[in-house]
């Protein structure tokens, strides 16, 4: 589809054009952090927000979520349930379409889970591309989900006095041509995008010393590697890299009845494999004790056996584990190091 | 300009149980207990042999069990069931009557298909025995499709045997060989004594057609596996199944992964050529 521009001063028209008949979801500043939440005006979005602390992938699959309702008693029932509403998540970069896009592979694997899809499939994703990275700790570069291919309904790119905007579905669209006043993008804009990205490509940065094409090879020679049980030494397994991670989709399964003794609820919520029980089974055996095996684990469903399985990185190099780590374990220094070369 | 709704997915819930009604239920050792379950309808589970249900008991959550009985027993299924914790322990409450919920078959099972015209070695270890059960049943009724059938089972001690009639049953039986073993005998123990690969001394096989199937506790596999290729049976031909934590079955929560692999979904049922490139399989 023809990419499109909105000038600058439209975009808040647009915006408002969205809010007056969605839920419209976007980056929102709280305290010194920015956070995705749901907003009712323009002015509520943090434009230039670097980087969210969870990423939207609660808006399809909530850290808490009641997959089932039933009812105790001598004849119990249950009945499933699967809850969505249309939304619009607006600014949304790369790393965490990139990230979206896995997760709606995992998803959708047979047996399809309607619980996400339904929730993914109303919803509009109106990307924000980044001029640069969010801070230290990006290595979207890397990962190269640094630049959105696909995975979105429409991609915003802030040329100066206008955006560019990179049409990915039929639903983005419609939203454009309903809401904005948005021309075609004449040779001029696609060339002044082609400057940009020049610019992009410079103040982005390589971290990892090599291509991570190869980052699958080096960690499936890695499992006896001493660096696992290094970075255990400081590891506190609080899950934190989990919860914060916007590719992790481990889940946990608990039920909880109410006072009445007689409705009760089944809930899925966000579990994380870096806790010493995630993979104990009954008799006390616990496949991954050692917290090195835990980190392994994660590190290997990041590097190499999510690509694997699905085709797409399990990890776009967001940084949030490594900002989020309380001991500063690095993910870039641990692929740094299994590779045989100190960070850079 | 309202987002349109786009397709939503056609399939069901991953979380729906069916519910089935308890037909029978007994002890059989002083911690696994015996349960028959119909499913609503009268419909047939339709599993595969080595597959798994996801039983649910309301307010306490779900748990992983295997099915025990054939295929080939369509009116009902079976369970043996440990009591180990929340779910485990309110299903030893149910008496033949109680309804509890349901969702699978789930897993692989075992292709017997493949099996068939090929002379199949049982080793079972502890509570591995239910999994293993329905092989067995299965291969006992298509008895003429298969070759020499021997069943290795090996318990703690004689207390935790599980499945009595069906032992002597087997033990009986012209058309299969039975050894049985348990580590700590009693002073009514008559049989052998020691670990379950003593049992093999017992044993002669055709490596060249023959299965192992191998299920039993975790320390098991290893001591098993190493038997079975000291016959001369080939890797593929080498038969677990293995157990992980799981929550949901199906391939989403991530709990059975070994690698790039979900237990729950490409196993419970691999080859020790599959396992032997999976880091932690046993
Ligand atoms: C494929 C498969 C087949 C199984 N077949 C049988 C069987 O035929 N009979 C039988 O008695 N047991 C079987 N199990 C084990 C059974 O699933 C667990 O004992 C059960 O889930 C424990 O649930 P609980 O609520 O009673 O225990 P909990 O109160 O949850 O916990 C008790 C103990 O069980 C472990 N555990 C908890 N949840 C699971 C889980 N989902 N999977 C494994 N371990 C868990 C915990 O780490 C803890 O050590 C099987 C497991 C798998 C994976
Ligand atoms: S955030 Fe850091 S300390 Fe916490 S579990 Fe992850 S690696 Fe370990
Ligand atoms: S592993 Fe870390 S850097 Fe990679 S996607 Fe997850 S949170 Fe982001
Ligand atoms: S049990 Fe959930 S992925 Fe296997």
């Amino acid at each position: 589809m023809l990419p499109k521009i909105i000038k600058k001063d439209d975009l808040r028209a647009f915006v408002e054009a969205l809010l007056a008949e969605n839920v419209v979801v976007a980056p929102t500043k709280k305290g010194i952090k920015y956070a995705f939440a749901e907003v009712d005006s323009f002015d509520e979005v943090a434009l230039d927000y670097n980087i969210t602390m969870l990423s939207p992938r609660k808006y399809f699959y909530p850290q808490n979520e009641t997959v089932l309702k039933f009812k105790l008693g001598e004849k119990p029932s249950a009945e499933a349930v699967v809850e969505s509403a249309p939304k619009i998540i607006f600014g949304m970069h790369p790393c965490d379409v990139a990230a979206t896009w896995l997760l709606d592979v995992v998803f959708a694997e047979d047996p399809a889970d309607p619980n996400y899809l339904s929730k993914r499939k109303k919803a509009v994703i109106i990307g924000m591309n980044c001029a640069k990275p969010c801070d230290e700790f990006s290595f979207c570069k890397d990962m190269k989900s640094y630049n959105a291919t696909a995975g979105f309904d429409l991609m915003l790119t802030d040329l100066g006095d206008k955006y560019f905007v990179e049409v990915g579905t039929e639903a983005g669209e419609a939203l454009l041509v309903a809401g904005a006043q948005a021309s075609e993008a004449s040779a001029d804009d696609l060339k002044a995008l082609q400057e940009w990205q020049n610019g992009k490509e410079k103040s982005f940065v390589n971290r990892i010393p090599y291509d991570t094409k190869f980052l699958p090879e080096i960690l499936g020679a890695s499992d006896d590697s001493l660096v696992w049980e290094a970075i255990a030494r400081k590891c506190l397994s609080c899950g934190s890299c989990n919860t914060t991670c916007p590719t992790c989709y481990c889940f946990t399964v608990r039920d909880e009845v109410a006072s009445n003794l007689v409705d009760g609820e089944r809930k899925r919520i966000w579990d994380s494999c870096q806790l010493d029980e995630f993979a104990e089974v009954a008799g006390g055996e616990n496949f991954r004790k050692a917290r090195s095996a835990r980190l392994r684990h994660r590190f290997n469903r990041k590097g190499k056996w999510l690509l694997e399985r699905y085709g797409k990185s399990g990890c776009v190099g967001c940084g949030r584990c490594d900002r989020n780590c309380l001991v500063k374990i690095s993910s870039v220094e641990v692929y740094t190091q299994l590779a045989g070369e100190r960070a850079k | 300009m309202t987002v349109k709704e786009k397709n939503t997915p056609q399939a069901g819930s991953i979380f729906q149980p069916t519910i089935g009604k308890i037909v029978a239920a007994k002890m059989l050792t002083a911690k696994e207990k015996y349960f028959r379950v119909v499913l609503e309808g009268g419909k047939p589970l339709g599993q595969k042999p080595g597959q798994f249900v996801e039983i649910s008991v309301f307010g306490a959550g779900e748990a992983p069990i295997s099915i025990c009985s054939s295929p080939t027993q369509e009116d009902s299924f079976e369970m043996c069931v440990r009591n180990v914790g929340s779910v485990t322990n309110l299903m030893h409450q149910m008496e033949a009557g109680a309804t509890l919920g349901m969702r699978g078959p789930y897993g692989n099972g075992f292709d017997m298909e493949a099996m068939k015209g090929h002379d199949v070695l049982f080793v079972a270890g502890g509570l591995g025995l239910a999994p293993a059960r329905g092989v067995i049943k299965y291969v006992l009724d298509k008895r003429r499709d298969y070759g020499d059938v021997t069943i290795l089972y090996g318990a703690r001690n004689p207390s935790e045997l599980l499945f009595k009639e069906d032992l002597s049953e087997w033990e009986a039986r012209p058309d299969c060989a039975f050894h049985i073993t348990v580590d700590r005998p009693d002073d009514a123990w008559k049989g052998n004594k020691g670990v379950i690969t003593t049992l093999f001394r017992h044993v002669k096989v055709d490596p060249s057609k023959t299965y192992a199937v191998i299920i039993g506790p975790p320390v098991m596999y290893k001591y098993a596996i190493l038997e079975a290729l000291s016959m001369g049976i080939p890797e593929s031909r080498i038969l677990c199944s293995l157990e992980r934590r799981m929550k949901c079955g199906v391939g989403k929560c991530g709990h059975c992964q070994i690698g790039n692999v979900y237990v729950c979904k490409e196993g419970p049922v691999f080859s020790y050529a599959q396992i032997k490139r999976l880091r932690e399989g046993i």
